[in-house]
């Protein structure tokens, strides 16, 4: 079966599978989708709520009307850009859980020339917000960036205590220099001038969803097409094969982790100047959690990304819109989670399953060759 | 500041450090066990949530902890039946885990939001001991949970180092293989200590909705479970260690709310970002001076017998 050469457990353990492999992927992943969804009613029933009733209007809610499928791609918009953010230092082993806070970061530098600099003609304004937010964000990440790669310290602590450092300059700055006069003391910014607004491209959705694309398009070009990418995968899969081959892992480190935070910026940026028009406390839901999940979901694929950021923002705004109703919005954080579980375990279970069979095969062939 | 207000800082700082002495320990001995659980977080959402949630329909506060402990058990249960039977990743399982009891605290603690704890914990002299100066307000007149927090740092400390089934355990961190050798039950162990792990960091956020606070409110952790994990890398998985790095980061913690209070013109929103930045200092200053790796050698790899 493995024709002239040696058979290796690997190339025993591909050819137990009985399907596809894209087409196992796939499957898995509807497969936990449904099952998720299945968990999630069984809560909602537990807690007094009618899980069909409470789904059929989820699914009215985020795809049901031009503008609720409007509402969810503003969201798929955040959770893409971050989702890719973290797919690529995902990719070189580096756990950047930060993008909620480098996120934030992007949000308060554009704020900041939007605010201070509100006479900037649009022309000058927009390329500048542009460009500061993904500075701030690749600034935030920099931070816990520059720590591992010349203290050593683990990027896993530093970037979440980071996210809530850069949440606390926003309450910082919304209830004192930023505060709007006009707001009673609620916790938000002055708006923002309107050359300051990002352009829309259909109803409300803005360019960002162009940015979303392109980040993409650069990320699945950079990821398999250069040596680059080929250096950032490498040093993911094995760090001592990347250090042998004379890799420069510290450099990728600070790059891979400031491009990461960059885009996160652009989702901040994207959010006060796209959506909301200025910024408050509370700007973003947690979508650089929300990234976490996506990128692993997607398998870190940059196209995977940007499907399972709209999947996962129609249930985001499935569940803002049953808040109405009484269920709580947690519900769709919930069912997100538990696709991640699934995925896990059915993945890892497959694997055993396989690698077990694989060995006592082998162990057959050798019994017979002896 | 008057020696009184010294006392009384010191005194906050006992209680700021208690929470993290629970999610600590907790941490500390799934990590011992040679599984990570960046679920802790979570686990204290839940905790929190459900045993405020007993509390306020039975009134019986101690029910209200041990649910709170059973929740945070359960879903470290969840923990090791991915990372133990099936071997999965534990970085992305446990922050998957810390994403879902957000979520799910979130979920459970809707109606519970704004009610008081109908049974707060309240400070409990201990007869003698609290008599005594300095020592006695210090550590002596706090609530019982506090209490019991002396006890489980020495008998952490104890069960680890000086009995049999603690070098079980830390051989299971360590070397998997030479434990199962040794005739350890390398998974009952491992699903043991992320159990009672997990147990903990539940008890841990009771204490913030049942003692600390006491309400529930959303996310009202903060990032103490984050935190905790980061004070187990500083006690070099010593519990003892443990406990002066929890209530260090307590007096850091402290320190922040009463500078107001001595009069320093200062934001409050800036102070509460001590914590977070103190937690990163902390782990600067160990990178930069530690000379060798004290890691348990097997953390973060799953063992399988067959492989």
């Amino acid at each position: 079966m493995a024709g002239a050469t040696a058979p290796t457990l690997g190339a025993a353990e591909r050819s137990a599978a009985p399907v596809p492999e894209w087409l196992e992927v796939v499957g898995i992943r509807v497969g936990a989708g449904v099952a998720a969804l299945a968990i999630g009613a069984i809560f909602l029933a537990a807690t007094g709520h009618d899980p069909w009733t409470a789904y059929r209007e989820m699914a009215v809610g985020a795809l049901g009307s031009p503008y609720a499928i409007e509402q969810t791609m503003i969201k798929a918009i955040p959770l893409m850009l971050t989702g890719l953010g973290v797919a690529l230092a995902f990719t070189m082993g580096l756990w950047n859980i930060g993008a909620e806070g480098q996120l934030v970061a992007g949000a308060l530098a554009a704020s900041w020339l939007a605010l201070t600099a509100s006479t900037l003609p649009a022309p000058v304004m927009l390329p500048g917000l542009i460009l500061l937010g993904a500075a701030g964000g690749a600034a935030w990440a920099f931070i816990p960036a520059v720590l591992k790669a010349f203290v050593g310290v683990n990027e896993i602590i530093s970037t979440l205590m980071l996210n809530y450092v850069a949440l606390l300059w926003v309450d910082y700055l919304v209830f004192g220099s930023w505060s709007d006069p006009t707001a009673f003391s609620f916790p938000y910014s002055r708006p923002f001038p309107e050359q300051a607004h990002f352009p829309t491209l259909v109803g409300d959705i803005h360019i960002g969803l162009v940015f979303a694309l392109i980040a993409a398009l650069a990320l699945a070009a950079l990821l398999q097409r250069t040596h680059w990418g080929y250096e950032i995968r490498t040093i993911g899969a094995s760090l001592p094969a990347a250090r042998y081959a004379g890799m420069r892992v510290r450099r990728n480190v600070l790059l891979v982790m400031a491009a990461s935070g960059a885009l996160a910026g652009l989702a901040g940026v994207g959010e006060v100047s796209g959506v909301i028009h200025r910024i408050q406390q509370g700007l973003s839901p947690g979508y650089g959690f929300t990234a976490i999940i996506v990128a692993w979901v997607a398998r870190l694929n940059p196209w995977a990304v940007v499907l399972v950021a709209v999947l996962f923002a129609a249930l985001l705004n499935g569940g803002f819109v049953i808040q109405t109703a009484g269920v709580p919005a947690a519900i769709a954080y919930m069912i997100q989670a538990f696709v991640l579980f699934l995925v896990l375990a059915s993945e890892y279970l497959l694997r055993r399953v396989r690698r077990r069979r694989a060995l006592a095969r082998m162990r057959a062939v050798l019994e017979v060759g002896r | 500041m008057t020696p009184d207000q010294v006392i009384a800082l010191l005194a906050v700082t006992v209680v700021t450090g208690t929470p993290l002495i629970f999610a600590g320990v907790g941490e500390l001995l799934a990590e011992r066990s040679g599984v990570l659980n960046l679920g802790i977080e979570g686990m204290m959402l839940v905790g929190a949530v459900s045993g405020f949630a007993v509390a306020a329909a039975t009134r019986n506060p101690w029910l209200a902890v041990l649910t709170a402990m059973a929740a945070g058990g359960a879903v470290a249960a969840g923990h090791a039946l991915l990372t133990v039977t099936l071997g999965t990743e534990q970085v992305t399982t446990g922050l998957a885990l810390a994403l879902f009891g957000t979520g799910l605290s979130a979920f459970l603690g809707k109606p519970f939001i704004g009610i008081p704890n109908p049974v707060p914990f309240r400070a409990v002299p201990l007869p003698g001991l609290s008599q005594l100066p300095v020592l006695g307000p210090v550590f002596f007149r706090q609530d019982l949970l506090v209490y019991s927090s002396y006890v489980l740092i020495a008998l952490a400390w104890w069960w680890i180092y000086r009995t049999r089934p603690g070098l079980h355990l830390r051989a299971c961190g360590e070397s998997p293989e030479t434990a199962d050798a040794m005739g350890v039950d390398v998974t009952a162990m491992r699903y043991g200590a992320v159990i009672v792990g997990g147990a903990l960091a539940g008890l841990a956020g009771a204490y913030l909705s049942l003692a600390y606070t006491p309400a529930w409110t959303e996310n009202m952790t903060a990032g103490l479970g984050w935190i905790a994990i980061a004070l187990v890398i500083f006690s070099t998985w010593n519990p003892l260690r443990l406990l002066a790095g929890a209530y260090l980061f307590g007096a850091a913690d402290a320190l922040g709310f009463r500078v107001q209070l001595l009069g320093v013109e200062t934001s409050s929103i800036l102070l509460r970002m001590l914590p977070y930045l103190f937690t990163l200092v902390v782990l600067v200053l160990l990178n930069a001076l530690r000379r060798q790796s004290l890691v348990p050698a097997a953390l973060g790899r799953p063992y399988f017998r067959e492989e």
